[in-house]
């Protein structure tokens, strides 16, 4: 079943288009992610999915109920986690998740033991001060426990990573991947390293419309041949490859990219023939980042 | 909605907001009695000065009228005080985005405004009735609260006058988005009220007629003289919630 499906949707703010016949869906226990440059309309989109803002066009379905501007009931199945996540300064992290499990209608021992839990989780646990001196990864961490509070059936994060430093964005996307297991996360980003990190389904979004979508496999087929690397163990090896395949790039000492895959047996011809000494020969992986590029750069010329 | 009021109490006595206040009412308390016991000792102390220009100064008795009459000057003040002191009840939560969670959370609009309002009116009402209280226990201990009459009436209707105005400031705060518009607004329809009731046929239809508690004091006026102008304030009131629940549900946050 879907946990989330967004239909043609539209968004305009005055004269500006900001999301164009967004359609998607995400299917249960699923790690989405949701991907764009900064004022793609990712925020938009999400908090469109949260009822914040109303949709101009379109359907929204939670769980399989439809989403409504202003209280819409779907928002007891949702988990939130804002860009910039704000907090009542006067609390402590373990007051303010107990007011959030108060508000979801939790009872008073569960609040207690997720509390616990979840502070240990996010690594607050010894953080006994006020929020007022948090630092906004701090918060940041905060935010994802708050959103975990209440065990939604789906967990909407506004780029989570953004504000923590490597090792917090490792901890972070781990308990992003972990919460799978119960939750459904949607979580957008302009950090491709992460999506292909933990993700199961990714889609872009350019200038307010998914301009590609699917799972990480399907996309990455989608990617040209991949490139291949070859290193040779002395420097003449390398000159005389250059020499013979001018289409070769040099990238390094002795370290030169085929980026035509296709003509890759000719080559391996020729390095058997002369009976060239090889280093290395890697394919290089599809990045995403270079996927993504190229689908950007069509749009923008199309 | 209960989380939501606990939250409330612990930003209001963490902020200070809550002290400052407490702080205020209880001066004004404590100054509307001691205003009319030293009223005589002043007179007494000016006398000299007053002679040379030509003023004789007899003795000067006060007794708890004076008080009262202290009382019905500042409690208006206490109220502007109330209503800075609240006007970023709401503003501040919208600009540091710390509804949505709440919302997100699953708590209606319509609860988190209710436990908002009904706060500020809870709150009003403690303070109001501190102030009243300590003034009322100084005027019985100093002199005799007997000489005024239908003293807890007409305290309740300034304590109503006070509803009414915080209702304003609800419904401005559900429609704005900045504090200086709350404020403006909240400042601009008092304001309005009390210049349409210089207009003798108006006056007392008006909320502000709820001012007017010394004349029911001094038993110039009867009880059922401020009938319409309590009634107004009722109707305005709930007229102030609906709009404000209309406007609220329908915000951006």
């Amino acid at each position: 079943m879907d946990m989330l499906t967004l239909t043609h949707v539209e968004k305009h703010f005055g004269e500006k288009q900001v999301l164009k016949d967004v359609t998607f869906s995400i299917p249960e226990h699923t790690v989405f992610g949701f991907v764009g440059k900064n004022g793609a309309g990712k925020t938009t989109a999400m908090k469109t999915i949260l009822g914040l803002l109303c949709a101009d066009g379109g359907e929204i379905l939670v769980n399989g109920m439809p989403v409504r501007y202003g209280n819409t009931p779907t928002n007891r199945f949702v988990g939130y986690l804002p860009d910039v996540p704000e907090f009542y300064s006067y609390m402590t992290p373990g007051e303010y998740l107990g007011f959030c499990g108060e508000i979801a209608g939790m009872k008073a021992k569960e609040i207690k033991s997720r509390t616990e839990e979840l502070l240990c989780l996010v690594g607050l646990k010894n953080e006994k001060p006020r929020i007022k001196g948090f630092s906004r990864g701090m918060k940041q961490r905060l935010g994802v426990a708050q959103a975990l509070f209440g065990r939604p059936k789906l967990l909407i994060c506004d780029e989570p990573t953004s504000a923590l430093d490597p090792v917090g964005r490792k901890e972070l996307l781990h308990i992003l991947a972990s919460a799978k297991e119960e939750t459904t996360v949607l979580f957008s980003t302009h950090i491709l390293s992460d999506v292909e990190h933990i993700c199961e389904k990714i889609a872009f979004l350019h200038e307010g419309r998914i301009v590609l979508q699917g799972t990480l496999e399907e996309v990455r087929k989608l990617k040209k041949e991949a490139a291949m690397e070859i290193e040779t163990e002395r420097d003449k090896d390398a000159q005389i490859l250059m020499s013979a395949f001018p289409f070769l790039k040099a990238t390094g000492r002795n370290s030169l990219l085929l980026e035509d895959a296709k003509r890759m047996p000719d080559l391996l011809h020729f390095i058997a023939d002369r009976r060239i000494k090889i280093l290395r020969l890697e394919r290089q992986e599809a990045a995403l980042e270079d996927l993504f590029m190229e689908v950007v750069l069509n749009e923008g010329v199309s | 909605m209960r989380a939501f009021l606990k939250k409330e109490w612990m930003e209001w006595s963490r902020t200070g907001r809550f002290w400052f206040l407490l702080l205020v009412f209880t001066l004004f308390g404590i100054m509307n009695p001691a205003i009319a016991k030293l009223t005589p000792w002043l007179m007494e102390n000016m006398s000299e000065s007053l002679t040379d220009i030509g003023l004789v100064a007899t003795e000067i008795t006060v007794d708890a009228m004076d008080s009262w009459a202290q009382f019905y000057k500042n409690i208006p003040m206490a109220l502007i005080v109330f209503v800075l002191v609240c006007g970023g009840s709401f503003t501040s939560e919208y600009e540091k985005g710390t509804f949505i969670p709440v919302v997100t959370k699953g708590l209606s609009r319509r609860k988190l405004l209710a436990a908002k309002a009904l706060f500020l009116y809870g709150m009003w009402t403690v303070m109001y009735g501190l102030c009243f209280g300590i003034t009322y226990g100084y005027n019985a201990y100093f002199w005799d609260n007997g000489v005024v009459e239908n003293l807890f009436a007409a305290a309740a209707l300034t304590w109503l006058f006070g509803v009414w105005v915080i209702g304003l400031l609800i419904c401005f705060s559900a429609i704005g988005k900045s504090s200086s518009l709350v404020l403006l607004g909240t400042g601009g329809v008092a304001m309005g009220v009390y210049l349409l009731g210089m207009f003798p046929k108006a006056a007392s239809f008006l909320p502000s007629k709820l001012m007017e508690g010394m004349a029911l004091l001094q038993g110039v006026s009867e009880g059922k003289d401020y009938f319409a102008g309590g009634a107004s304030a009722v109707l305005l009131v709930l007229l102030c919630m609906g709009v404000a629940v209309m406007c609220f549900e329908r915000k951006q946050l």
